[in-house]
């Protein structure tokens, strides 16, 4: 994937819908594009230190003490419940077939959100999203 | 297939004046001279597995026989180091020899250095390679291009220069010293880093660079006494080592264009993504737009300097099926440096930061330096031999009651797990009470992430506020937890509180 096609990419997911051109040239100079084969675990459930992930094409699924929970896919992100809260991560995340992703250190998270308002509110949107989602099903 | 199948090295006569490895059929193949390839072609001879080694270049040193472009590494060689030179531990104050595991092999670099600083000039990391090909009896096929790679139905023929040669597995030790620049509109205008010219000839001239990273601000650091103006320029803020952690940020000796920066003394920091670069009758205008705050720029200077990166030189490998990432400049990688997506495709040297590993709080892993690589070349011809050839590496047994003193003295003193933070990982298996083995050092991720027996392994970690401490994985019936361990002022990991600490952890499982 070209820089110009990363931007694009970049362009069409909703967390970053509100950023002007250079805004998302500098997030795709921020972040790592990281690529994970099929079955490779991408977080790993009780290590620390782990990092912030957004799905940039593939799916992965995401496993809480071994039994599936939900599929991720493009323009989902995760790891950053175990960032803000300072624990580790309560699943694993494994790539289903070829997985490519961005990713953001987590001790640069805080300064990131801080940077792009408009990011951190859309991950808040995401967020209110999955716990209305999640009180659906109680 | 017209590529013959040749008889085992030992059988064949070989002389000085007789350049080694004609074409033919080869367990392995190696592709580079540079301290990737000789460091893995190295350890797979010392190991049994026959192979050919090739090279396009006239003799040893890879990218070293050209770059860095102002002559001096910036990674240390300590001559003068707290343990002996030559030994095991001097690795960790040694960062840029090869290894050696028999003695006159390793620590060979600070031979050649003059003093002047403990970054090693280009020509004393060259000289280094080459004395290091030279005693260590490390035989390559120079002036043999690789050209072009088919698959077979055992493995793989390789197109060279000199004729075809097949194999069974392949290890590209090609590098990433290809220039690389973005799809910028007039990029092709200017010139990349690899032509910078003297320092000399841009005597009161207005500089751009593009790019913020070590090459981009090595340029600024070497023009800043000739220079009437310089300004770099990429999309990010300027990442720093000493804020990173790790050798990902632009490096301390580096520095002096950012303080100028700061001091507000003619060298700006801009952090702006390029939008075209023109030319104008005295030289060039680039066009760039404010990333961290809005703003337009049309900057007129005399000249531009792409520092813009390297890529890998894969050739065909894309269309032989190797998947690549990082905007396609590094092949996508197993824990033990295989292409995910061919396999008996292997890479060594810098080109195997393509297996991230488990990147514990953002600190990448050091391969792609030869402080790292070098490391990760060792278990790679480990991993080759005994899952590709059979040959078993002897593992030595353990007793019980010294794993815990083993373990704790390792994150102490290991230069792997000091190169290799969080990456590579000293294992102990514990198949029963009565028999525990040294594994060696694996990667960390295939120690957490792929199952087997009993286990413990130990790493160097470093967290987000910069404090070094042993991160510890015991694997019991399959399942793998993590436990760190405490920090010491000293970095000695070896007090009777770790003790103690590790102890209480490994209860049960020794």
């Amino acid at each position: 994937m070209s820089r110009a096609e990363l931007i694009d990419t970049l362009a069409g997911l909703a967390l970053f819908a509100d950023l002007s051109r250079p805004q998302l040239e500098a997030v795709a100079h921020t972040f790592e594009e990281e690529y994970f084969a099929d079955g490779q675990r991408v977080l790993r459930q009780g290590f620390s230190g782990s990092n912030l992930y957004i799905v940039v094409s593939g799916q992965a699924a995401v496993h809480v003490d071994g039994t599936q929970r939900t599929i991720l896919s493009r323009g989902d992100f995760f790891g950053e419940i175990s960032i803000l809260l300072g624990e580790p991560p309560v699943a694993d995340v494994v790539a289903m077939g070829p997985l490519r992703c961005l990713a953001l250190a987590g001790s640069e998270v805080e300064t990131f959100l801080l940077a792009y308002p408009r990011v951190t509110y859309r991950m808040l949107q995401a967020e209110a999203r999955r716990v209305r989602s999640t009180n659906l099903w109680r | 297939m017209a590529v013959t199948r040749r008889q085992p090295q030992s059988r064949r006569r070989r002389s000085a004046s007789v350049r080694p490895f004609p074409p033919g059929w080869y367990p392995v193949i190696t592709v580079g001279s540079g301290p990737g390839g000789l460091q893995t072609s190295y350890f797979l001879r010392r190991l049994g597995v026959e192979h050919a080694a090739l090279s396009a270049d006239p003799g040893a040193g890879g990218m070293f026989r050209r770059y860095p472009l102002f002559q001096r590494l910036i990674s240390w060689s300590k001559p003068y180091a707290p343990v002996e030179r030559g030994t095991r531990p001097y690795e960790w104050y040694d960062w840029n020899s090869l290894l050696g595991d028999a003695p006159g092999h390793g620590a060979l670099v600070p031979e050649f250095m003059d003093g002047k600083s403990y970054f090693p000039s280009r020509t004393a990391m060259e000289r280094g390679l080459a004395a290091f090909a030279d005693r260590a009896r490390v035989p390559v096929r120079y002036n043999c291009r690789w050209e072009g790679t088919k698959r077979t139905d055992d493995g793989f023929v390789l197109v060279t220069s000199d004729g075809e040669y097949a194999c069974r597995v392949v290890v590209f030790a090609i590098g990433m010293a290809e220039p690389w620049t973005p799809e910028v509109p007039g990029m092709d205008l200017v010139p990349h880093y690899v032509r910078t010219a003297s320092p000399r000839a841009y005597a009161d001239k207005r500089v751009v660079i593009l790019g913020k990273r070590n090459s981009g601000f090595e340029v600024a650091d070497a023009l800043l006494p000739w220079a009437r103006q310089i300004i770099l320029l990429s999309p990010r803020p300027a990442l720093l080592s000493i804020h990173s952690r790790s050798t990902a940020g632009v490096r301390a000796r580096y520095l002096l264009p950012y303080e100028d920066h700061v001091l507000g003394g003619g060298v700006f920091v801009l952090d702006a993504a390029t939008e075209r670069i023109e030319r104008t009758p005295s030289g060039y205008r680039v066009y760039a737009k404010g990333t961290t705050r809005p703003s337009d720029f049309a900057l007129d200077t005399d000249t531009v300097i792409a520092a813009t990166g390297f890529t890998t030189p894969l050739l065909d490998l894309r269309t032989l099926g190797v998947a690549t990432f990082n905007q396609d400049r590094l092949p996508a990688l197993t824990p033990f440096w295989e292409s995910t997506t061919v396999r008996g495709v292997f890479f060594a040297g810098t080109v195997t930061q393509g297996a991230i590993g488990l990147k514990k709080h953002g600190i990448p892993s050091n391969s792609g330096g030869v402080a790292g690589f070098r490391h990760n070349a060792r278990v790679l011809a480990r991993h080759l031999a005994e899952t590709y050839f059979g040959i078993t590496v002897p593992r030595a047994g353990l007793r019980r009651d010294n794993v815990v003193l083993h373990l704790l003295s390792e994150v102490t003193h290991a230069p792997e797990l000091w190169n290799q933070r969080s990456y590579l990982a000293r294992v102990v298996n514990v198949h029963s009470r009565e028999r525990i083995e040294e594994e060696g050092i694996l990667p960390l991720s295939h120690f957490v992430d792929v199952g087997g027996p009993d286990a413990v392994a130990i790493v160097l970690e470093t967290d987000q506020t910069g404090d070094h401490h042993p991160a510890v994985y015991v694997r019991r019936g399959g399942r793998v937890t993590e436990h760190v361990l405490p920090s010491d002022p000293l970095h000695n990991f070896e007090t009777p509180a770790h003790r103690a600490q590790l102890t209480a952890l490994l209860d049960g499982l020794l």
